[in-house]
């Protein structure tokens, strides 16, 4: 098969399509609290302890969609955590979010050694199976791609369909959208900025932890260390590259993995005559480059970063 | 008509650390009634405003509002009870539309979908009743700042509001917006809103209230009806003792020193300059005039080196200068008093010595060898402490602990001092009280006498009336022909500055 062709066949575009799941799920959550004035690199720790928790609470005997729930509520609690230093408090989110990533990182790490004393293979679960929907997925190609895929991904994509009517089309998603703009405006029309951007950044590392544990029990049925590699901070990107908006945000995920993809089918028909780092740098490498592309003339949201202290002079 | 107070303040007080922004301040606002709360920069206005409108908690007192008491801190109370707030510094969301702000917090956070065909409907209501023309569609960040100001008032008139609250509101107008946000108020007036306006000007408190308080130093030193009062009495209040305007000799023009010749450049905090000439003259002060954002920012950045020329040509005293910065500006004894001093013009974490030798610690004078000499730096500081009366408590303070005043006079100092060729003064006094404004004037009146050619770029067009020789306008990043002293009336200077070309409103 040549380099070309493999763009042609269903099998990759399903692999494309589960690739960018747990990004997609990240970088909703991501994108709120950034809507909200917040930076959030909490990011790939939270994806770890929800990759973690999902997984333990199948592991231990509990339904999958219950796994889902206990993971987002895991994330929520970090996000809580975040949002506390962060926002009331007004610390740096440089720092607060690197130091969510490490604590929760290690945390996981330590309760799954805790757990799990004695195993030297990591235990299996039994996964989110492919759920094909019927009539859709018959449709060659992008039928296949998109509708032979798991209950988990399905959700991405209503998440983003969800994400996309809160922010534009419901009261709260104003409030939201105006907290990153401008608090002041928020605080003017009696509405609580530190209510808003907690909230958002609650609901934004749910969504977080959900994206890791779709790594658990949907794309691999098991956890282990470093398994989130990154991923995290490609949604940080993912942001930018989407301009804040959920859409184009979707699409960068998805052209991401297909990058990501596509570099690993390479590797497998080049025939070892380049090494294969060359292609698993390539996806970040392209990813750069069309954040230079893409991302140059972009508005973020002019609160970013920016505490908001009430009553302040 | 009942004679119940629809506001009444009493006995409010607030400190910030040591400063008493506000010291037991009581009054009560009528039905119908314009309030005016004059006062200069610093007088604590703002500060009462934000407390009775829950922004800040003061340390005493309580405020009512149609004799029910309203909670303090609460910015959702005192919308529900009727009062709008217009800030000095527009609360709109710049990435959203007209109508997502005046939405926004107007219905249940939890409803699924924003009605906006209501909201719609209620602007046009609006907008149609009290001439608030304004396209509820636009994103913000595309209006101008007379539009944004309508879209402040609608969101207070959206919300029922009884009382509306101005805080200069007339600051960021051209003259012609002015007029017809006066026309707006009347409006409001008389469909039963009290209004209270706060300025620092006193012919628009003149022209717009029906009463005058006025506050200085954080109390509440005056209350006089306008109709019985005159603008002598109320600025004397204001400032406590009688101000004398800088008088002003015959200008004594000399060679060019600065000539900009056809140069533009990219946009700068508004627009870009297209194709400007100007000559600035020894002995005499040039005024550009001008609404904010027409490019006077990308000129003062320009002249002072921290923007390049796209094209064009610049010359000191008759020769070119190739490779304008802000070191060879500098070298060629340009002087910057920068628009935004706390931005620009200090580096607030920094002791007032370092601040005032920023410009020049490289010289011979606070250098030796490449080791600075503190020693020379510190005499300099206190040097410019005392000739310029900057009150600060040492020359080690940090600048960021002075008042605005007094880190005005100290970059005044610090452009002044060495007897600079050029003084580019871009929005000096912006923020300064009356006394410290009159200072900043005096200076600047006595660099021309000796010789200096002065760039005044101001959005106050009574400052530049009161000082510049020759006033140009600049709209759209052009400048219009020169003016003498008193050639061009207030309207005619007005008009040029909304865009329309002087010489069609000459013939209209």
């Amino acid at each position: 098969m040549d380099a070309l062709e493999i763009l042609f066949t269903a099998s990759f575009w399903v692999a494309v399509i589960r690739i960018a799941s747990p990004l997609i799920f990240a970088t909703m959550g991501e994108l709120i609290c950034e809507r909200a004035g917040v930076l959030n690199l909490g990011i790939e720790g939270i994806m770890t302890v929800g990759a973690f928790a999902g997984w333990f609470t199948v592991y231990s005997g509990g339904d999958l969609w219950a796994g889902v729930l206990v993971a987002a509520l895991a994330g929520a609690l970090f996000g809580l955590l975040h949002a506390t230093l962060t926002v009331p408090l007004g610390l740096s989110q440089h720092v607060v979010g690197i130091g969510v990533t490490l604590l929760a990182t290690s945390l996981t790490y330590f309760t799954y050694r805790l757990a799990l004393p004695e195993v030297t293979s990591p235990p299996k679960i039994e996964p989110f199976q492919p759920l094909a929907i019927p009539g859709l997925s018959n449709i060659p190609v992008l039928g296949e791609a998109l509708f032979t895929q798991t209950p988990l991904t399905y959700l991405a994509f209503l998440a983003v369909v969800l994400v996309t009517w809160v922010l534009y089309r419901t009261p709260v998603g104003l409030a939201v959208r105006a907290a990153g703009e401008n608090p002041s405006a928020v605080e003017a029309q009696g509405i609580s900025v530190t209510g808003i951007r907690m909230g958002a950044v609650v609901a934004g590392s749910a969504l977080m932890a959900v994206g890791g544990a779709f790594l658990t029990m949907s794309a691999f049925n098991s956890f282990f260390f470093q398994m989130i590699n990154g991923r995290g901070w490609i949604c940080i990107a993912l942001v930018v590259f989407g301009s804040w908006r959920p859409g184009k945000a979707l699409v960068g995920a998805i052209l991401f993995a297909a990058f990501d993809a596509y570099q690993i089918r390479l590797q497998q028909i080049s025939g070892g005559i380049v090494p294969y780092q060359v292609f698993l740098m390539m996806p970040y490498a392209l990813s750069i480059l069309a954040l230079i592309l893409v991302a140059r003339r972009t508005t973020y949201p002019k609160a970013l970063m920016i505490p908001y202290q009430k009553g302040e002079r | 008509m009942s004679d119940t107070p629809v506001l009444r303040l009493s006995g409010i007080s607030k400190r910030f650390g040591p400063l008493r922004a506000n010291d037991d301040i009581s009054f009560d606002l009528k039905r119908g009634e314009v309030i005016a709360l004059l006062g200069e920069n610093g007088a604590g206005k703002t500060t009462l405003m934000n407390i009775l409108f829950g922004h800040y908690v003061a340390d005493a007192g309580t405020v009512e509002a149609f004799g029910e008491p309203l909670p303090p801190g609460d910015p959702r109370a005192a919308l529900d009870a009727g009062i709008g707030m217009v800030h000095q510094h527009f609360t709109l969301a710049d990435n959203m539309t007209v109508q997502e702000n005046i939405a926004l917090g107007t219905q249940s956070l939890w409803r699924a979908r924003l009605d906006r065909a209501s909201v719609r409907q209620r602007i046009a209501q609006l907008s149609a009743d009290f001439g608030l023309a304004v396209d509820p569609a636009a994103t913000v960040s595309t209006l101008s700042v007379g539009e944004r100001q309508r879209v402040e008032i609608l969101k207070a008139l959206y919300r029922d509001a009884r009382i509306l609250i101005l805080d200069e509101p007339t600051a960021v107008l051209t003259p012609a917006e002015t007029d017809a946000l006066f026309r707006t108020l009347k409006l409001l007036v008389a469909k039963g809103l009290s209004i209270i306006f706060i300025s620092h000007k006193l012919h628009e408190v003149m022209a717009v209230s029906d009463r005058v308080l006025v506050l200085r130093a954080g109390r509440l030193v005056g209350e006089c009806e306008t109709a019985s009062t005159d603008r002598k009495e109320l600025a004397a209040l204001m400032v406590g003792q009688e101000v004398k305007p800088a008088e002003v000799s015959p200008a004594n023009v000399g060679a060019p020193l600065l000539v900009l010749e056809g140069v533009s450049t990219a946009p700068y905090n508004g627009a870009a300059l297209d194709d400007v000439s100007l000559t600035l003259s020894a002995g005499e002060i040039t005024g550009l005039a001008g609404v904010s954002g027409n490019g006077q920012a990308a000129l003062a950045a320009l002249i002072a080196g921290t923007q390049r020329a796209t094209g064009g040509r610049i010359s000191v005293a008759g020769r070119e200068v190739a490779g304008w910065s802000p070191r060879v500006a500098l070298d060629h004894g340009v002087a910057r008093i920068p628009e935004d001093r706390h931005a620009v013009g200090t580096i607030g974490d920094m002791s007032v010595t370092e601040n005032v030798i920023a410009e020049r610690y490289g010289s011979p004078r606070f250098s030796r060898m490449g080791f600075l000499d503190w020693k020379a730096a510190r005499h300099f500081a206190e040097k410019i402490i005392a000739d310029y009366d900057v009150k600060c408590p040492s020359p080690e303070a940090r600048i960021r602990l002075l008042s605005g005043g007094n880190m005005q006079k100290l970059i005044l100092g610090r452009a002044l001092d060495p007897e600079p060729a050029v003084i580019l003064a871009s929005q000096p006094t912006r923020g300064l009280d009356v006394g410290a404004v009159a200072y900043v004037h005096r200076m600047l009146l006595a660099a021309r006498e000796r010789g200096a050619a002065v760039l005044l770029i101001s959005e106050d067009l009574e400052e530049i009336l009161a000082l510049s020789d020759r006033i140009i306008v600049m709209s759209k990043g052009r400048l219009s022909t020169p003016s003498a002293r008193g050639e061009r009336s207030i309207r005619e200077l007005g008009e040029l500055m909304a865009g329309h070309s002087g010489e069609r409103s000459d013939a209209a």
